[in-house]
């Protein structure tokens, strides 16, 4: 058994926290190695053995400077063909859900895409994903050499670990005719704030927000806590905040240390997307809103009278 | 130019997830097209519109009830439908046979389909699709050009926003938020009676994924809830934030 390999999710050296929270949890199954791509990224190496990653794979070359699914399954399918790692785990990032379903198809194998707890075993893995977006889950079991899966971001600890970290290039195999996706630009996110997924803290405005300036409350909220800012599909429909922002069924699934609900009833497309946080406050007019049956704290109150006086307090 | 779209019928997203005999209950469920795949309805009857497609065909993998996805999209404004008959219980990789097998045969310049759907969140089978086909394909999109068999799209990425040029024939998933499905006119509707559905059989594989068992998610239960004057209830917040959940304030 060669090890659970971790499929590194970074873009321009910023290494997203999924790749350190899943190299921790790989390594309670024995050896764990890194798989990164990427140009002139090999300084990176040592960030994982941090984490306890005993090997680092590095394939550094002009290729991968960008994300791009061809040239990635390529190099990636060869290397497990070389090395036969028992399973490889992605982050499940726009990227990692990409990469893992045209690998799986490429080895004609199943996976398992963002489960939210795992269990490995020699050529078998036991996933639980959850599905209805939260509504239900399913165990399923994925055999096979490797086994592949994708895991949610924040479902696994990071924890800090001596690791080898011993570096290693494999052949680069994949050429420039594996190429079929050009990205010709990308614009990141302009936002201090952090990001949804990633969030330890998640502040989210609702209908209550009644505009613009409702969301500019939210906000200095989510400011105040060092927060990512969330949204209800009521506010991204009257175009107060943007689609990518939106919790619940048709926008993402967050699991924050705290997740506040501001002026949101609690729809269960939207609780669906919060209700596994650990930890959920809720202000809201409305005594009888469905968010206050998954709210920890529950505030019956108009928010714009009670946030401003919340940050006075927390400022104390 | 022909756009195919791929469409799955899922569960309204308004509806509560029960069990009966270990599996999920689909028991007076309303179902629908998945929202990710109606918006690639959308954006393909649009493409026709703009006299960049001359036909929209709509295909569905799984029960005889998927009919009805079907015949929303051709309301819509899709020219006709393929219902490829498979049990639900298919996995991603035999949907993707399924799906792959029609399309094959059908030999379109463009394939769309939603990127992930609402019920098994899997974000799987467009992609697997075109590794099958051994087309390009590009993901989550939230804006799309044609030009000279080329297409450009916009992405959600991870931190930001992507570009992408994809040659065509290619596999193209969407976002939500690209576009804003319509709803089917009287008159569409009317039409999609006439317009014509084809009824294959799904090409028989094996799943790869085993479902070992369903459940429920422990219910979370309402804690304290204050219903008080704004001056008395901010405070126990803001102690609950900082004792209980342990924020931290940026200063």
């Amino acid at each position: 058994m060669a090890g659970t390999w971790v499929v590194v999710d970074q873009r321009d050296g910023n290494i997203r926290k999924v790749t350190f929270e899943l190299i921790s949890e790989a390594k309670k199954y024995g050896e764990v190695a890194a798989v990164l791509f990427g140009k002139g990224v090999e300084g990176l190496a040592p960030e994982f053995a941090k984490y306890g990653a005993d090997k680092v794979y590095v394939c550094d070359d002009d290729l991968f400077a960008s994300y791009n699914t061809g040239a990635y399954v390529a190099q990636l399918e060869a290397m497990i063909k070389e090395y036969s790692p028992n399973a490889v785990l992605f982050g499940h990032t726009v990227n990692g859900r990409d990469f893992a379903a045209r690998l799986a198809q490429k080895l004609d194998a199943g996976l398992a895409t963002d489960a939210i707890d795992f269990e490995l075993s020699d050529g078998k893995g036991v996933f639980t994903r959850a599905i209805y977006a939260g509504k239900a889950l399913a165990k399923v079991e994925v055999t096979g050499n490797p086994v592949l899966a994708t895991i949610r971001a924040g479902v696994c600890e990071v924890v800090e670990a001596d690791g080898a970290g011993e570096v290693i290039k494999p052949a680069i195999v994949a050429t420039a005719d594996d190429v079929y996706q050009v990205e010709k630009e990308f614009a990141p996110t302009v936002s201090a704030r952090p990001e949804l997924t990633e969030a330890e803290v998640v502040v989210s405005g609702g209908r209550g927000c009644k505009g613009p300036d409702g969301i500019k409350v939210v906000e200095e909220l989510a400011d105040l806590l060092g927060a990512a800012v969330g949204a209800s599909r009521a506010s991204v429909d009257s175009g107060w905040l943007g689609h990518e922002l939106q919790v619940g069924q048709t926008g993402k699934v967050v699991n924050p240390n705290l997740y506040v609900a501001c002026g949101i009833s609690g729809a269960i497309q939207h609780l669906a997307g919060m209700s596994s946080s650990k930890y959920i406050a809720a202000i809201n007019t409305d005594p009888e809103a469905p968010i206050f049956s998954v709210a920890d704290f529950g505030v019956v109150g108009d928010l714009f009278k009670v946030i401003p006086l919340l940050i006075e307090e927390l400022q104390k | 130019m022909k756009v195919l779209v791929c469409v799955k019928q899922t569960f309204d997203t308004e509806a509560k997830i029960e069990l009966k005999d270990g599996k999920i209950n689909d028991a007076g469920i309303n179902l629908i097209i998945n929202p990710y795949d109606e918006v690639a309805v959308e954006g393909a009857i649009q493409l026709k519109e703009k006299k960049v497609a001359k036909e929209v065909v709509v295909v569905s993998a799984g029960a005889d009830t998927a009919m009805d996805a079907i015949r929303t999209a051709l309301a819509m404004g899709a020219d006709r439908g393929i219902l490829v008959k498979q049990d639900v219980d298919a996995d991603e990789y035999a949907r993707a046979v399924a799906l792959a097998e029609v399309i094959k045969k059908e030999n379109p310049d463009l394939i769309l389909a939603g990127h992930v759907a609402a019920d098994d969140g899997s974000s799987q089978v467009p992609t697997r699709i075109a590794e099958i086909l051994g087309l390009p394909h590009v993901n989550v999109i939230t804006n799309l050009e044609i030009a000279d068999g080329v297409a450009t799209v916009d992405c959600e990425a991870d931190g930001g926003t992507a570009t992408y040029e994809v040659k065509l024939p290619a596999v193209i998933s969407s976002q939500v938020s690209w576009n804003e499905p319509r709803y089917p006119s009287m008159k569409g509707i009317m039409q999609a009676k006439k317009k014509p559905v084809e009824t294959v059989d799904a090409v028989a594989v094996e799943n790869k994924v085993k479902v070992l068992e369903y459940a429920l998610p422990e219910a979370k239960t309402a804690g304290i809830k204050i219903e008080d004057d704004p001056e008395v209830a901010a405070p126990q917040l803001a102690d609950w934030m900082l004792n209980t959940a342990k924020i931290e304030v940026v200063k």
